[in-house]
């Protein structure tokens, strides 16, 4: 299963450093990567497969939601289902 | 690879966190009519089994949902048979404990609602019909969740005006019995022209006798994803306005057929409807008023708002409509007054009459909804509006509804709070004009002409 990740907020160094860390911790693989201002924010955007986690879908979320508590960053991540129907036919 | 951009991605997350974009319900509906039984206690012990074993995982799924993909999913509800259909096998005249056995399914599922304490009486009363009208005010004042409704009109059969008179009485008497609750009561009740059988939303869902043994039906919201898309386009002409509406209402949808599919897979329940509403809350930014008003109205309820709202319900039903592989349900903009922040504000400073709404309701999903009126407000002049609201649902074969709440010892000025979702709504005047000869003639308003189609 795969998932979307994304962090929005002011960069720093040790964002992707902390985040990569956590998933990594949990054997979530990153498949790719990409960093972007959108509409004025700094936005990290990374496809993660999820199918070896560690953790449920839900309780990673609630791990990174913490991390970019500590970060002062918001982080999310979602299956990526929603935004493929979201936004592709 | 990504095969989303990272700016569609950032849309979608800013229309959740900033936009309030959320599913407003999953509910399941169920079928009770096997649980019909002469003995009423064995039919009420036969409703709480079947809906708490087949709801006993719907909230848990629906929040397991919502975390899966990050969106909210607001609530989550029970639609069951109408309830006259199914105790009119038991003996029994008294359907309270039938209310009482909902609810405390309701509180075991942990649902928010559970509608469906329903009788049709368009053209005439059944025996189960007149039992459960009658038992209307205490069994909504004696239940914490469970929702009521009636149909009184249909373009098929007309108006029954017996019904409808009823509906005035028994409005005034459920508003009296929880006085002390701001009324709540009436807030729980919805009396339809034209009602539908798949409706997932609340108070006027049941699941109607067309329908599967067990079906789960999702209703999206957005009020404030479309007002936000509006802002980008101030000044251009109707068919931007138009064509935004559309692709913004096609997005909401898609999340609406994303969540019901994946609970229907989930709970091995059929998928049944998307319904296509936009439904307020009273969110700063969760308003169908302000939607208006972005379209360049002072205030909602002023000339023009009839037009503005007819094309906002058309563009929402086009966008969306292509996203869902079956729509249903109500389908449309929903105008709660005291569930909108801007209606709220637009009856607050009198942009915004009784008269108005009711002209806005011949355009727009459903009817005068979660309006109070003065608690000394004749049983009578109740029956007159819902009369002439279901008189534009019959002649315009379309569903319209009345959730009307008489505000007990208040009048115009002040305001009564039901909390959370169902909101605030300030007290409207009503015409001081009788209608009384006119609701005490009784019988049935016939069908139009146009209902002879075949």
């Amino acid at each position: 299963m795969r998932a979307v990740v994304t962090v929005m907020g002011s960069d720093k160094p040790g964002i992707i450093a902390g985040t990569s860390t956590l998933l990594a911790n949990n054997k979530v693989n990153i498949l790719d990567i990409t960093q972007t201002i959108v509409r004025g924010i700094f936005t990290m955007v990374m496809l993660v497969d999820i199918e070896n986690s560690k953790m449920e879908l839900a309780d990673l979320s609630e791990s990174l939601k913490a991390l970019g508590t500590e970060l002062g960053v918001e982080i999310r991540i979602q299956h990526e289902d929603i935004f493929n129907s979201m936004h592709r036919i | 690879m990504l095969t989303i951009n990272p700016n569609e991605i950032v849309e979608t997350i800013q229309m959740i966190r900033d936009e309030h974009l959320d599913i407003r319900t999953i509910t399941m509906g169920i079928s009770l009519l096997d649980c019909a039984d002469s003995d009423p206690k064995a039919a009420c012990q036969k409703i709480y089994d079947k809906i708490t074993r087949y709801a006993k995982d719907l909230v848990k799924t629906g929040e397991d949902i919502s975390r899966c993909y990050g969106i909210p999913i607001i609530n989550k509800r029970i639609s069951v048979t109408p309830i006259s259909l199914v105790a009119a096998a038991s003996n029994t005249c008294d359907y309270v404990p039938f209310a009482k056995t909902l609810d405390k399914a309701a509180k075991e599922t942990g649902v928010n609602f559970i509608g469906g304490y329903s009788a049709l009486v368009q053209k005439g009363y059944a025996k189960g019909d007149e039992n459960l009208i009658r038992s209307i005010p205490e069994a909504l004042c004696s239940t914490d969740f469970v929702c009521s409704s009636v149909g009184v009109a249909s373009t098929k059969a007309g108006i029954n005006m017996d019904a409808v008179r009823q509906m005035g009485e028994i409005i005034t008497k459920t508003a009296n019995l929880s006085a002390d609750n701001n009324s709540m009561g009436c807030a729980k009740f919805v009396v339809f022209a034209n009602p539908v059988e798949d409706n997932p939303f609340m108070a006027g869902a049941f699941h109607g006798v067309g329908e599967g043994d067990c079906v789960i039906n999702v209703g999206v919201s957005g009020p404030g994803v479309v007002k936000a898309a509006l802002e980008e386009i101030k000044g251009k002409d109707f068919a931007i306005l138009a064509e935004t509406i559309k692709k913004t209402a096609f997005k909401i949808t898609r999340m609406g057929q994303l969540v019901a599919q994946e609970a229907s897979r989930r709970l091995r329940v059929p998928f049944g409807i998307v319904d296509l509403s936009l439904a307020p809350t009273p969110a700063v930014g969760d308003s169908v008023a302000y939607i208006l008003e972005e379209m360049g109205l002072e205030k909602c309820g002023t000339h023009g708002t009839t037009a503005a709202l007819a094309l906002l319900n058309d563009a929402v039903k086009k966008g969306g409509v292509m996203a869902s592989s079956s729509v249903g349900g109500l389908s449309g903009a929903f105008i709660p007054v005291s569930e909108d922040a801007g209606m709220i504000a637009a009856a607050e400073c009198g942009a915004l009459q009784l008269d108005k709404l009711e002209a806005m309701t011949c355009v727009c999903s459903v009817g005068l909804d979660m309006i109070a009126v003065p608690g000394d407000t004749s049983a009578s002049t109740i029956s007159a509006i819902i009369a002439d609201e279901m008189a534009i649902g019959v002649v315009n074969q379309k569903t319209t509804a009345v959730r009307i709440i008489p505000a007990i010892g208040k009048t115009v000025g002040d305001s009564v709070s039901f909390g959370g979702l169902l909101g605030e709504a300030p007290v409207m005047p009503v015409h001081p004009y009788s209608s009384e000869e006119f609701i005490a003639r009784g019988g049935r308003i016939p069908a139009p002409l146009h209902s002879l189609r075949n």
